[in-house]
């Protein structure tokens, strides 16, 4: 038996751990890591010695004792005798709430004024272009700053509402009464309540589940409609006409619960120093959304504009050339092609969102970082446990968010072979 | 046919007719209003709404700036001119203040005899960027140049250097010009010990310490340079630890006996002492400065083959992303202590830098990484074809065309970060918007002062911003090679 023993396999030597190429890069990474290592032992053992110098511990504890303050704006029941845990949860509600209607605004802003920049309307373009321009090139900070100074400067005071000449007017229908401190907004009532589930402290009310089933068992309606349709059409070619099914799929259950359960909008009515009866919005929160929807606003409608510019034109002359109807030639050719340049800035923009919520700062609104990070922070002591999980939790959030956006992207990526 | 018909014809005109004027409805003011404006029923709805918007703003806002006041002493007295000059009742803005302020707002508290320092510090920046920013055209250089080194000088003077000052800044600028105009490579050398010049400038003290950290890099690449040939990587490894051991163990003895030989002091500022745009600036540029190049090898680890490297590329980058600013600008101010030795403490406006750095560092990795998988592979191999190797295919291939690619990205992270700069408020410094704003609302002489502030530190922004945007325009059109 010959064994072979040529030159691309020579003994190995030390050396080649710095010659060789093949080794060359194991030896890097080896020493990288090392040295990360190091410094990492490093960092975490002055933190050890630091904290034992001050006394400290590591001790996440202090989540289960009371906090002790109170929350202006608060989701689920929360008083000054809970934990601080419950103060951590109050405030990352507040936060997904401020960021979620804050994109869903900046969004419908965002498609508007990027659809309007494209108008052949000379003065509504240039208006676009500045409300654009000027505010993506200042501060978000500064935004915060001037709608706070609005609703705390402009505003007029709840008793200017008073009276048979006042000062100041509702606005919309009567429905809004923005004032210096809250904006009184209207809450939904119900004449014929179904009564509660309770879960602890917080309710859900049957209303809300019926309502969700309804309209959770009509979207499974016209998903299995619209699968019928194209099996007609792939049968025969002619597409049944189905969209008034649909629509009343959906808005005939949601009127008969409407009127069944008695819903209606209960405007805020001036009691005594305060509005009652409607929901009174603290203007922290008016304020944080009100800025983060128009900057935000501002970004998504260049991306909006980017997106519809990027399908060429040709593509929607094939379509209409392919005898498409204007409508289907936008949702079938047109809006899939821009959607898949428009949604990951788009997704990138809420994450921009909703980190830019900690601005709230700014304001005072009690979000994450004004419980956990804020208060919680200050009155225990405890910055690092604090800090870490703050941090976690955004980057939590974040990365959820970037988790959801990977999955659309590989699900409308073009299939390149 | 033809022949009778010629004769029939009793006129033909043997001139030609001047040229008549397009139909009014089709020419001028007039066609141009119809086709943008009014072509429509809903183009014609659009114009009034549009038209509605302006005259809302303009009725709120236009009295208002019509009626301000740029001199006076306090609120009390600007309403008072208002209401004697418009009558009583009348609001106007009282930008008087920004007048009585400007000081604060452009240096915050740092010491009024030394102004000229930040202002030659800013103005010797644009000698450090002419020739990474304007060396095509040598005409735009130096009017650039010119102009900025006429406006340090003048203001500088203005604001009360000391003739000394003043006579060491004339030298230093014109060799500096000089040095751009006839020896363009070797300034590029200047414009690497700018920071140094700048900080000793901003915070003063004893140059040495400047010069002995640039030294440290010096030694470091000198050592690399002679051995590189020989030891590849290993004398890399070899020129950090040269340099580190000169840091620890040499320059603060070396500095302070060379500080006995030749004093080259300028009077100390303390940080908290930084203040306005000047803080603003500086944090901005020392963050563009430094993200740009750890950005590059943020992005070139996460693209790499080296899976423990891009493993800590990756989960560095993910990190940063997933947090807001304002928690690493807390972590700078609360918990940085914590992991370093005890007993250390240092400046807070460089901890801020760091984590502004490296803040804008992971989305600039992000910009730059989008450029490197946007170059086509055929780059890359024929990169690889050539016998290159990896930093020289990068540095020669594959980095410039990325690089250009991403110009609008990378320039976007500047400008979202220089607006972040604001922020520092929330750490305890003084920032040019808010810190600035409360302050002057909170005294005596300008209360109820809202919106001035806000519109002028606005208007400052947005003009910074708005340039460094056109700037990145110019640029992208003027480096682009392809589809001439």
């Amino acid at each position: 038996m010959v064994t072979y023993t040529g030159a691309d396999n020579p003994p190995f030597r030390l050396s080649m751990l710095i010659y060789d190429r093949r080794y060359r890069s194991l030896t890097l990474q080896a020493i990288v890591f090392i040295l990360v290592m190091l410094a990492a032992s490093w960092l975490i053992d002055n933190t050890l010695r630091n904290l034992s110098a001050m006394g400290k511990t590591l001790s996440f504890d202090f989540l289960f004792r009371r906090a002790g303050y109170d929350i202006p704006q608060q989701l689920i029941p929360y008083n000054s005798d809970d934990t601080h845990l419950r103060a951590t949860v109050i405030g990352l509600l507040n936060t997904l709430l401020v960021s979620i209607l804050g994109c869903i605004a900046a969004t419908i802003l965002g498609v508007i004024v990027g659809v309007l920049r494209l108008s052949s309307n000379w003065l509504i373009a240039r208006l676009m272009t500045v409300y654009v321009e000027v505010f993506r090139n200042i501060p978000l900070l500064l935004w915060i700053l001037v709608c706070l100074a609005i609703f705390t400067e402009v505003m007029p005071p709840p008793n200017a509402y008073r009276g048979e000449n006042p000062a100041a007017n509702m606005i919309l229908f009567d429905m809004i009464a923005p004032t210096n401190r809250y904006t009184a907004i209207p809450s939904i009532g119900m004449t014929n309540p179904p009564g509660t589930i309770s879960l602890g402290r917080e309710g859900i009310s049957w209303a809300f589940i019926a309502f969700a089933v309804v309209i959770a068992a009509a979207w499974t309606g016209w998903r299995v409609l619209r699968n019928w349709a194209q099996r007609v059409q792939d049968r025969t070619g002619k597409r049944p006409r189905t969209w008034w099914i649909s629509l009343a799929m959906f808005v005939v259950p949601v009127l008969f619960l409407t009127w069944y359960f008695g819903l209606h909008l209960v405007p805020p009515v001036l009691r005594g120093f305060n509005f009652a009866d409607g929901i009174n919005l603290d203007n922290a929160f008016v304020v944080l959304w009100l800025a983060l929807t128009l900057y935000t606003g501002a970004f998504i409608a260049e991306i909006v504009r980017a997106g519809i510019l990027a399908v060429s034109r040709g593509q929607t002359e094939a379509a209409f050339a392919l005898g498409l109807r204007p409508r289907r030639t936008m949702s079938l050719v047109v809006l899939p092609q821009a959607l898949r340049v428009i949604v990951p800035p788009l997704i990138s923009q809420y994450l921009n969102l909703t980190k830019n919520s900690s601005l709230a700062i700014a304001v005072g609104y009690m979000d994450l970082r004004g419980t956990l990070g804020g208060t919680t922070l200050n009155q225990t002591g405890r910055e690092m446990e604090a800090m870490v999980l703050m941090m976690g939790i955004y980057l939590a959030l974040s990365l959820i968010i970037s988790a959801g956006m990977n999955i659309f992207n590989s699900r409308v990526k073009l299939k390149e072979r | 046919m033809s022949e009778t018909h010629s004769e029939t014809v009793a006129y033909v005109r043997e001139t030609m007719l001047p040229p008549e004027p397009p139909p009014l409805a089709e020419s001028g003011a007039i066609k141009w209003l119809r086709e943008n404006l009014f072509s429509g029923p809903l183009n014609i709805a659009l114009t009034f709404v549009g038209l509605g918007i302006v005259w809302l703003i303009l009725s709120t806002v236009g009295p208002w700036l019509s009626h301000s006041v740029w001199n006076a002493g306090s609120m009390a007295e600007c309403r008072q001119i208002i209401a004697e000059t418009w009558g009583q009742g009348a609001s106007g803005a009282c930008f008087a203040l920004i007048k009585h302020r400007w000081n604060q707002f452009m240096f915050g508290f740092y010491p009024q005899v030394l102004y000229w320092r930040p202002v030659l510090a800013f103005g010797l920046l644009f000698l450090a960027l002419a020739p990474v920013l304007f060396s095509e055209s040598a005409k735009a250089r130096r009017i650039v140049l010119g102009l900025s080194m006429v406006l340090t000088f003048v203001i500088a003077a203005l604001l009360g250097a000391p003739v000394a000052a003043l006579l060491g800044m004339a030298v230093l600028m014109l060799a500096w010009a000089a040095l751009i105009e006839t020896r363009p490579q070797w300034s590029l050398l200047a414009s690497l010990v700018y920071p140094f010049i700048a900080v000793w400038l901003l915070w003063g003290g004893s140059l040495w310490s400047e010069a002995m950290v640039l030294a440290g890099f010096g030694l470091g690449f000198a050592v690399w340079r002679v051995l590189a040939a020989r030891f590849g990587l290993l004398a890399f490894a070899l020129a950090v630890v040269v340099a580190a051991a000169w840091w620890l163990l040499l320059s603060g003895p070396l500095a302070s006996a060379l500080a006995g030989v030749l004093p080259l002091r300028l009077r100390p500022v303390s940080s908290d002492q930084f203040g306005g745009f000047v803080l603003s600036i500086t944090i901005g540029v020392a963050g563009i400065a430094l993200s740009l190049p750890l950005g590059v090898i943020l992005a070139l680890a996460r693209r790499s083959d080296l899976p423990v490297i891009k493993l800590l590329a990756v989960m560095f980058i993910e990190f940063i992303r997933g947090v807001p600013l304002i928690t690493l600008l807390f972590v700078a101010s609360l918990l940085l202590n914590y992991f370093l030795p005890p007993g250390t403490n240092f400046d807070i406006i460089l901890r801020v830098i760091i984590m502004v750095t490296l803040f804008a560092a992971a989305y600039m990795a992000e910009v730059i990484r989008g450029g490197l998988a946007a170059l086509p592979k055929g780059q890359y191999e024929a990169a690889d074809a050539l016998g290159l190797d990896y930093w020289k295919a990068q540095r020669l291939i594959i980095l410039p065309q990325a690089l250009k690619i991403s110009i609008p990205g990378i320039v976007s992270t500047f400008i979202g970060m220089f607006k972040d700069t604001t922020l520092v408020v929330f750490v305890g410094l003084f920032d040019p918007l808010k810190a600035m704003a409360d302050t002057i609302r909170a005294s005596f002489e300008w209360k109820g002062a809202y919106w001035e502030p806000y519109i002028f530190v606005g208007a400052i922004f947005f003009i910074l911003c708005f340039g460094m945007s056109r700037y990145s325009m110019y640029l992208e059109r003027r480096l682009k090679r392809d589809h001439r």
